[in-house]
């Protein structure tokens, strides 16, 4: 059973929907007890920074944490990647979970922000989650902050400079895109992540 | 790089899509989700649903419509026509769009655009401005269908549509839609200069090189058009190529 993180913030239909179509058993959350009892969690995220701190209110971060301390895969998705980071200047006063360093910036000023659209990525020949998904293939994005690069980098995009498009150490997952509104290569993201 | 989108639009009216379409090898001709499934797979880098309906049917038809057509569809999904309240986004989003567009509604009331965004985030609300050229400069926005002026200046309401929280800005020319004479490209830079979100040229479509000049003269982000993609499921993919050969960041292969 795959427990998708609902803290309300954002529409999650789209995540659950994916694994629907790809025959994984899921259930959308915001229960410590589910959490815990989960085989992988998947953090989804749209919207702000500062929604994230309901994880913390509602026991869910511990709950997270201790998970993934197990060994449970885990996979954040937008803004649950940037979870995943210190923090972020959306939101400062929100502490993330710290898993890597770094704290997620605003895109600089000479480009268009939101990033909205479909871009390329390179990618990491050694990653599981991309398994069998080609170099340069493209993915959507939508989101106006970006987290930095850092040895937990596993795929990288350009805009405005280059940042983190995914980061991947141990069982612990993160993705900048959206792999369930990216198409085939996003489904094929997806499976991967429920076939480790 | 980022690419350019290209959108195809769904007109639907009571649950069945409308305008000439000219697909093979479809059980339905006009059914939404088939549709979609279909510009999808040949390449569509997002699929806009609006729905047409005298406002008594819609309730009915609506949201069955999205969740038949969400099941099948991964990638981003817009859905828009006479979504008046938080509560009518939030029906739509919970049947499957990814984004809502909203039109008149925000015209009317401007904190609506605020109000849906602070519940789905910036990036679900997309402001629909269908706007008529008054003299060289300047165009005006209008509601109800293009039937009645809503008294702003088109620039000015893209300008706090961004403000107030929008993601983007869904362009329509009423000059030139349903002509297939291209894009309004002035119109389209105007606004695209005017606001820092992604704008969506609409209106107009016709051939390649129409698109070409939207994303090129009119710095859009995203080019929508319905009808040219209905005489076949190849067009879709050919555009993408043709624009690709013609140096168009395009998103190919899928």
């Amino acid at each position: 059973m795959i427990a998708i993180i609902d803290y309300g913030a954002g529409n999650l239909t789209s995540v659950k929907k994916a694994f629907d179509w790809l025959s994984q058993e899921s259930i959308v959350t915001s229960d410590p007890h589910q959490i815990a009892k989960a085989e992988k969690l998947v953090l989804p995220g749209v919207g702000h920074f500062a929604s994230t701190a309901a994880l913390a209110r509602s026991g869910m971060r511990d709950a997270v944490f201790e998970a993934i301390a197990r060994g449970v895969p885990f996979l954040g998705i937008c803004v649950g990647m940037q979870w995943m980071f210190n923090g972020s200047e959306e939101s400062p006063e929100t502490p993330g979970l710290a898993l890597l360093p770094g704290v997620c910036e605003r895109f600089p000023g000479q480009v268009k922000s939101p990033h909205v659209g479909w871009n390329q990525i390179g990618i990491s020949p050694s990653s599981l989650l991309f398994r069998g998904l080609p170099n340069q293939s493209f993915f959507y994005f939508t989101h106006s902050y970006r987290a930095p690069l850092t040895n937990a980098n596993v795929a990288c995009c350009d805009y405005g400079g280059s940042f983190s498009a995914a980061v991947e150490t141990d069982r612990v997952f993160g993705v900048q895109f959206h792999p369930e509104k990216s198409g085939e290569k996003g489904l094929k993201l997806l499976a991967n992540f429920c076939d480790l | 790089m980022l690419t350019k989108r290209i959108i195809a639009c769904l007109d639907v009216d009571a649950g069945r899509v409308v305008k000439g379409i000219k697909f093979k090898n479809l059980r339905d001709a006009g059914d939404p989700a088939e549709l979609a499934k279909l510009h999808s797979d040949s390449g569509a880098d997002e699929i806009v649903l609006l729905d047409i309906s005298a406002a008594h049917q819609r309730r009915a038809t609506l949201l069955e419509t999205v969740r038949r057509t969400a099941r099948q569809l991964f990638i981003p999904f817009t859905v828009g026509g006479g979504i008046r309240t938080v509560d009518e986004a939030s029906a739509v989003f919970n049947a499957g769009a990814d984004k809502i567009s909203i039109n008149s509604a925000a015209l009317a009331d401007p904190t609506l655009i605020t109000q849906i965004a602070a519940r789905f985030g910036g990036q679900a609300v997309v402001v629909a401005i269908d706007a008529k050229r008054t003299d060289k400069t300047r165009w005006q926005a209008f509601i109800h269908g293009g039937r009645t002026p809503a008294g702003r200046n088109a620039l000015d309401w893209a300008r706090e549509a961004e403000a107030r929280g929008a993601g983007e800005i869904l362009l329509t020319s009423m000059d030139r839609d349903g002509t297939a004479s291209g894009f309004d490209c002035e119109l389209t830079r105007a606004v695209a200069e005017s606001v820092r979100i992604p704008v969506i040229a609409s209106g107009g479509a016709g051939s390649v090189q129409h698109f070409h000049q939207v994303f090129q003269e009119g710095r859009a982000d995203a080019a929508l058009a319905a009808s040219i993609f209905h005489y076949g499921i190849s067009q879709l993919s050919e555009l993408k190529q043709q624009l690709l050969s013609q140096g168009v960041p395009m998103r190919w292969p899928c």
